[in-house]
């Protein structure tokens, strides 16, 4: 047992280093839940790509640098200390590129991973409706069968980036009447721009339009865009649910990055007698080294497995099965425990929304305060994470269903 | 970087597991807090067939220390089945001893703890008990720059766990005094921390378990008890926090064995996460067996009674919180 980084990978995190330290914007780019952030957000990943930084664990053929998943975490570790801008890409590389790299097609992978590597192309998740939440399976939109392929009809709802995004990825129900809802779904690319569509932004808690309501009618999708086979859709789909789950939605870089920025607010800010504050700064700390530890855990126990060997399908980079409900709960509750420290700390400051004049850190605690919220909702609430984790972890009996 | 256990460290924690699972340890602990050693200490006679004090031993002193990863790895076990006595005492004393320098007191003891034949009890700074005194062939006792040791102590005080048997050491004889006392007792305190927590873990796991069993088979409403979500989730809380303290445990361990300069930060972290998951545990525990779990007739209680004073012996949660921000 060791926590030993190879000279390789030791190399790989000075390179990347080096590299954060001369391109990361030295004042943070507006919020990408802004139709000027977002173009922002849009260019960063341009120059991300441009030298191979933006899909570090992808084939080098698509854009990546075939990073191991150590040297993936290596890099998000790295990614997160320097202050790099959030990734506006991160439906399109977490979501759709791990199910293109298991079930789409060459011609697929060959047309859809370039231009998200590089961020010409921003992808929206539109899985939710209106009456299909947790219970997903339950989702009513139709794909009908036309010449050369689907017509899309129905709504669709909580579509993160959709309001500014160009394209979108989601299940549509291809068989009505079948025995069990997760049969007969199929798992559908369609453009935000085409025509029958209609995109209405919803604001977030703090107002910014970080998703949208999908309205689809008539929309036509060419059977290309059809991700594996009609009707398997479910499967499909849950292949990247366990990846948004897992270790590549929120990597540990992210937190313990957080964590130091907060253990110096609370050397610069804090009342050094009130204990009560420094236990929670102390907990934000612990936790994001707890994530970051076990995350090198389990990452070494795909390694053992051959997850991550050479050759590996990327797909599989990050994919822990029920395990990675533990991962859901534990992140997004720190993520929050921390910045509400952070915002205590801040004082009167810590009132002002991120786009404040006086808004501490150019608004960064503010905004990750807000989006923190969000965190034990999507991804699959953390009600149902529990079940899972009970169900398949611990072995306890389903509860009865209606 | 591979971090995991290896496949002999994980055959060493089974080879413990069942061994401690076939000597009945309930009974040996109601003795223990009964003032009845002998069950207790044939237990750890059993237990030093097996090497795990000599883990804390360095090798001229007859054993195969100092190995933190392994004593890690074993007191998740000691801890799993609440094995009683001064289990963090003993090697922590070992590991001060060996740091200390004195070749006549180490001499003295490190075979007898390698052995399993000698019980120390150790008391480092302001704490006012020493953990079971009356059972120990002597007590350490570390004030400011000086060490005692003292075979003489204070009334037994009941405790809230009667298996942990409390007691002021009293008198003693000064071993030696200077910045090594200092040094030592900081670096067996970094120690004492890890193998508290690495109990603490493991006797998490074992509440966790007991109750994951009990739910499945309780039934009302007509149904299991575990089918209920507001069950299930506690449940869930519960393996969460056991889960996220492991590696922390794994990785305090690395760095002590490494001697790395963040070693008593890390223990520290350890301490504090595994501390408050194991007595979320007992919680949770105590909870979900209802008035049962209230019992002493049921062995569960001894668990229960365990967690607290784990989560609290070596530092307790604030403590540990200020030392893992002290850097």
């Amino acid at each position: 047992m060791d926590l030993d980084a190879s000279d390789a990978d030791a190399a790989f995190r000075a390179e990347a280093r080096a590299w954060l330290a001369a391109h990361v914007p030295a004042t943070p780019l507006p919020s990408l839940e802004t139709r000027e952030g977002f173009a922002a957000h849009r260019d960063w990943e341009r120059r991300l790509a441009a030298d191979r930084w933006s899909v570090v664990s992808w084939p080098a053929e698509y854009g990546g640098r075939d990073a191991s998943l150590f040297q993936w975490l290596i890099f998000e570790e790295e990614y997160y200390a320097a202050g790099a801008p959030g990734r506006v890409s991160q439906n399109g590389i977490n979501l759709l590129a791990p199910t293109l790299f298991e079930h789409g097609t060459p011609e697929q992978r060959a047309r859809v991973l370039g231009p998200m590597a590089t961020g010409e192309v921003i992808w929206a998740q539109a899985w939710s409706e209106p009456e299909a939440g947790s219970d997903l399976a339950s989702l009513r939109s139709t794909a009908v069968r036309t010449d050369g392929g689907w017509r899309l009809r129905g709504q669709k709802t909580w579509s993160s980036r959709a309001a500014f995004a160009d394209r979108a990825f989601g299940l549509f129900r291809s068989e009505p009447g079948t025995p069990r809802p997760h049969q007969g779904l199929t798992y559908l690319m369609f453009p935000l721009d085409a025509p029958g569509v209609t995109v209405r932004p919803i604001g977030r808690l703090d107002g910014k339009p970080a998703f949208a309501e999908l309205f689809l009618d008539e929309v036509f999708v060419p059977d290309a865009d059809v991700i594996g086979e009609p009707g398997q859709g479910w499967r499909v789909a849950m292949s990247t649910a366990g990846n948004e789950r897992g270790l590549t939605l929120r990597s540990p870089g992210r937190f313990t990055a957080a964590a130091e920025r907060l253990t110096a607010l609370w050397r610069e800010a804090a009342d050094p007698t009130d204990t009560a504050l420094r236990d929670r700064v102390a907990d934000a700390v612990i936790g994001a080294r707890a994530y970051q530890l076990f995350t090198y855990a389990n990452a070494s126990r795909l390694a053992a497995g051959d997850g991550d060997a050479p050759g590996r399908a990327p797909s599989k980079v990050g994919d822990l099965g029920a395990a990675s409900s533990l991962n859901k709960v534990f992140w997004s509750e720190l993520d929050i425990a921390l910045h509400e420290t952070a915002l205590d700390l801040l004082g009167p400051h810590g009132t002002l929304a991120d786009d404040a004049d006086e808004a501490p850190a150019h608004g960064s605690w503010a905004d990750g305060y807000t989006f923190s919220l969000a965190g034990p909702l999507y991804a699959g609430t953390n009600e149902i994470q529990r079940n899972i984790i009970a169900e398949r972890l611990l072995g306890l009996p389903k509860e009865a269903r209606a | 970087m591979r971090f995991l256990l290896t496949a002999e460290q994980r055959e060493f924690a089974r080879t413990l597991d069942s061994l401690l699972g076939a000597a009945g340890t309930p009974a040996a602990v109601r003795a223990w807090a009964a003032g009845e050693h002998k069950p207790g200490r044939d237990l750890w006679a059993r237990l030093a067939g097996t090497g795990v004090f000599a883990l804390a031993v360095p090798e001229e002193h007859d054993g195969m220390g100092p190995l933190p990863v392994e004593l890690a790895v074993a007191y998740v076990e000691l801890g799993r089945h609440a094995v009683p006595g001064p289990l963090v005492e003993t090697v922590a004393a070992a590991a001060f001893l060996h740091r200390l320098g004195d070749p006549d007191a180490a001499a003295d003891w490190l075979p007898r703890i390698a052995a399993g034949d000698a019980l120390v009890g150790l008391c480092v700074q302001d704490a006012p008990f020493a953990l079971d005194a009356d059972a120990a062939d002597t007590v350490l006792v570390v004030r400011d720059d000086t060490v005692c040791h003292t075979e003489t102590h204070g009334p037994v005080q009941p405790a809230l766990d009667p298996a942990r048997r409390l007691s002021r050491p009293l008198g003693g004889t000064v071993l030696a005094r200077g910045p090594a006392v200092t040094a030592a007792a900081r670096h067996a305190t970094d120690l004492a921390r890890l193998l508290t927590a690495a109990q603490a873990l493991g006797l998490g796991r074992a509440l966790l378990d007991g109750t994951v069993d009990y739910v499945k088979q309780r039934t009302q409403f007509g149904r299991p008890i575990g089918s209920f979500q507001a069950v299930k989730h506690r449940l869930a809380d519960t393996l969460i926090g056991l889960e996220f303290a492991q590696p922390l445990v794994h990785a305090a361990a690395l760095a002590l064995a490494a001697e790395d300069p963040s070693a008593g930060t890390q223990a520290a972290a350890a301490k504090a996460a595994a501390g408050e998951a194991c007595y979320a545990a007992a919680r949770t525990a105590l909870q979900l067996h209802g008035a049962v779990g209230y019992t002493d007739a049921l062995d569960l209680s001894l668990w229960i009674r365990k967690a607290r004073p784990l989560r609290d012996a070596w530092g307790t949660p604030a403590a540990c919180r200020a030392r893992v921000l002290a850097g």
